[in-house]
């Protein structure tokens, strides 16, 4: 990225030299202290912008972070611990098999549109994930349910094929909805503390506080969603003011930029998007296990880290990040070791190495990693050949037709462990063992239960070098320094925003 | 005639070359997690599961019907979401295309009249600068120095509102018009220096001052004229340029004009849109050289008459 570092430089030369600047500055900051207080509106810069409003039909992570909790409820919400708190579900009741569940909704809950809140907008909200129509990602999880009962407006009833202890945790992706609304690719009714007010198109979306929320009102006058596609145009309107807030960075070197200026706060905090080396587990030589480990061990991930987040980011030694339940540490499983690689290598036949191909993503950070991997690997005798391919491309190539042999992917969700316990999934591992232990652990009748076989899993997968986990991304939110109250986790592309606030 | 050809064999050549490039729009739809079922369902849903030949006929016959069709992705009218867009591009296309114009032609006269002077060649050297430079790196700069710095103008965006709000709308396109303005004008600069410089070496003009006129009323009366001809049909050609040039301007400064809905849909493949998109920009293209066209005729007579002399 030549350009952004010289614009930076420009940008130090030409502060210091300018200086009747300072009297612009300082008018163009009196302007935005008038925005303060309990009715400010909320500039926030995302490079997401939802490729529709419908998150049952492709909307994208963007709608997400614009929609989840602030314009749609569910009954249950993630929240930025981690945590699954009820929203809608006033209270619940599991049968002592584990397959009815009783919810009770909230009283007093209005759509934006004015239509109260039914049981019967729940089984239609629950029914639309589940469509065969429907592009949700989530929708397979959704999958253990048999029936969805409404003896009464406010009472819903969910009768499972089998236990699934993850269902207050699903059902938090699931958006209610009115189901009297006949569109919601381009609008939107919810419960929400925000109603969708306007959708600019390659521009901006707009939420005002609902006026009929049945909650606690938000502690701001609504909330500009701008839309960027490129981190250097959205790092500039943070530093002129036009927004106040990026919720995710993804440019490891604007954080100079705004590190150690008093005008911002850089926070960082968890997230769950890992950076993977995924192999075809299928295809030889990955078929080995011992070639697995020994690629694990070639690669210095703390150096790959360092040299694309800096200081920033964490490592991890399996698919699972700190904020899953099931989460060890698990770095200590085939650490960097090149010497212990090539025996390993050696072991496995491969004395001379081998050579593949990498589908890289072409957009950042895969081509600097997969650049980082070439050069490693190299040093076992291990060829790289780097295939750039478009993101598009990979779901055709590498997501669907599993035509490949190992591929760089950013992995995003909170509790995907479960991908592991599928051996059609693209990375095709498959150990009986970790099936068996990811299905059951769904059908736990206890949460101990569950989180107990989900980390033997985990423990296996390490063991296994399923895959090749390079690092877990830094979630780093960058504001101005007037404003406070913001989510920092951003767990599963969620920003909640009815808690920020802007000082004078 | 030739304008509804030009635009069907355009429009065949991109139906064919879009569906060249690997991928398919249903991916824009799904994400990982998704099952193959649901794959196949959003592949239906779009028609990527179709016969590429009765793809071809959908394509044709909606066409043939007026109907740019409905995005793949955003599921919105295509036409609509493109006289949105327009309402962005064709001010900004315009606005810089004028303010090159003040800027060139003049200098442009002065550089090739004044050649023997430190600023007539001054202005030589600097235009040739500006065609050196690429637009995004004069975009980059602009932002740095007025936006950043100046705090003057946004460094990108367009308001939510729109032209509701026409200040801040200007605003926003003020620093795009500038960058596109400096590059344009650069190269229309050379153009117009050395269509004067024809004008001047001219025997006509020559011959005009022998019978009496002074050099500014020969040039004025006989050169204008004459030197127009060659830079109105090099001005349609940059207007076209611009627009379809917008672009890259457009990404710098993240307005949402046509180009950046071109692009978008490029990356998701959401084929309605591309296709909406070029064809537009087709259709643009061939009605300003259309009109250039009809504006050389208009200044110069004996173009005119050839051209019926021709039987055309």
């Amino acid at each position: 990225m030549p350009y952004i570092t010289a614009v930076s430089r420009l940008h130090h030369a030409l502060t210091g030299a300018v200086a009747v600047l300072a009297v612009s500055a300082a008018m163009a900051s009196s302007a935005a202290a008038q925005q303060a207080g309990p009715d400010a509106i909320i500039n926030i810069g995302s490079l997401y912008e939802p490729q529709n409003l419908d998150n049952t039909a492709g909307a994208g992570q963007g709608v997400s972070e614009a929609f989840n909790g602030n314009v749609y409820e569910a009954l249950f919400r993630l929240a930025d611990s981690g945590e699954v708190e009820p929203v809608l579900s006033e209270s619940y009741e599991a049968s002592e098999d584990g397959l009815t569940y009783t919810f009770k909704l909230r009283e007093g809950v209005t759509f934006h549109s004015g239509d109260p809140l039914t049981a019967a907008d729940v089984k239609f909200s629950i029914e639309r994930v589940m469509a065969p129509e429907s592009k949700s990602s989530r929708r397979n999880s959704l999958s253990t349910i048999a029936n969805i009962e409404t003896p009464d407006d406010k009472t819903v009833v969910i009768t499972l094929k089998q236990r699934s202890i993850s269902l207050p945790y699903n059902l938090s992706y699931v958006w209610i909805v009115n189901d009297a609304a006949k569109e919601l690719t381009s609008s939107a009714d919810g419960t929400g503390p925000y109603r969708l007010e306007n959708w600019r198109r390659g521009t901006s979306l707009t939420l005002t506080p609902s006026d009929n929320y049945w909650g606690e009102a938000p502690r701001n006058g609504g909330v500009v969603f701008t839309y960027f596609t490129e981190a250097t145009a959205q790092n500039n309107a943070l530093l002129t003011g036009a927004i106040d807030i990026i919720p995710s960075v993804q440019s490891p070197d604007s954080l100079a930029m705004f590190e150690g200026n008093p005008q911002f706060t850089v926070t960082e905090g968890v997230s769950t998007t890992k950076e993977l080396l995924a192999y075809n587990d299928r295809v030889e030589p990955f078929s080995n296990v011992k070639v697995r480990k020994a690629l694990a061990r070639a690669i210095d991930k703390k150096r790959l880290l360092a040299s694309i987040w800096g200081e920033h980011g964490t490592l991890i030694g399996s698919f699972v990040p700190p904020t899953d339940p099931w989460y060890v540490d698990l770095t200590g499983v085939d650490a960097y070791d090149p010497d212990s690689a090539r025996q390993l290598l050696e072991e496995a036949g491969l004395k001379d190495g081998f050579s593949f191909s990498l589908d890289t993503p072409n957009y950042d950070p895969h081509p600097l990693v997969a650049q980082f991997i070439q050069n490693e690997l190299g040093k076992i005798g291990v060829k790289v050949d780097i295939n750039l391919i478009t993101s598009n491309e990979w779901y055709t190539k590498i997501y669907q037709a599993q035509d490949f042999q190992a591929t760089l992917q950013e992995h995003v969700n909170h509790r995907d462990i479960v991908f592991y316990g599928n051996p059609n999934f693209y990375w095709g591992y498959d150990n009986p063992q970790v099936v068996e232990l990811i299905a059951s652990a769904e059908a736990s009748a206890t949460v101990d239960e569950q989180v107990e076989k989900l980390t033997e899993a985990n423990k296996i997968i390490a063991e296994d070098a399923a895959s090749n986990w390079l690092y877990l991304y830094p979630q780093i939110v960058v504001s101005s320094a007037k404003v406070s109250g913001y989510p920092v986790n951003g767990l599963n592309s969620q920003f909640f925003a009815y808690t920020i606030e802007k000082s004078r | 005639m030739i304008l509804v050809l030009s635009l069907a064999i355009a429009a065949a050549v991109l139906f064919v070359l879009l569906r060249l490039l690997p991928g398919d729009p249903a991916n824009a739809l799904v994400s990982v997690g998704a099952d193959p079922e649901q794959i196949a369902a959003a592949r239906r849903q779009v028609g990527s599961d179709l016969p590429l030949v009765q793809q071809f006929f959908q394509f044709v016959s909606s066409l043939a019907r007026f109907d740019l069709g409905t995005s793949f992705v955003s599921r919105t009218s295509v036409a609509a979401d493109i006289a949105d867009r327009l309402t962005v591009t064709v001010p900004l296309t315009l606005m810089a295309f004028a303010l090159a114009v003040v800027i060139s032609v003049p200098l442009g006269i002065i550089a090739a009249v004044k050649a023997d002077r430190w600023y007539g060649a001054a202005i030589s050297v600097v235009s040739q600068l500006g065609i050196a430079v690429p637009v995004f790196w004069v975009g980059i700069l602009l932002v740095a120095l007025f936006a950043v710095n100046l705090r003057i103008f946004p460094s990108g965006g367009f308001p939510a509102s729109g032209w509701a709000d026409p200040a801040a709308a200007l605003r926003a396109l003020a620093l795009p018009t500038l960058t596109i303005a400096i590059v344009m004008g650069a190269s229309m600069l050379r153009y117009v220096r050395s269509a004067t410089q024809d004008v001047v070496d001219s025997d006509y003009l020559r011959t005009a001052r022998a019978l009496g006129s002074g050099f500014a009323e020969a040039l004025a009366r006989h050169g204008l004229r004459n030197g127009a001809v060659p830079v109105i049909s090099i001005l349609g050609i940059e207007l076209a340029t611009t627009f379809l040039g917008a672009v890259v301007v457009e990404r710098v400064f993240t307005l949402p004009g046509l180009g950046s809905m071109l692009l978008l849909g490029i990356e998701q493949r959401d084929y309605p849109n591309v296709q909406g998109v070029l064809l537009v920009t087709t259709l643009v293209v061939l009605v300003v050289g259309f009109l250039t066209d009809i504006i050389q005729r208009l200044v110069d007579p004996r173009l005119r008459y050839s051209r019926r002399g021709d039987g055309k």
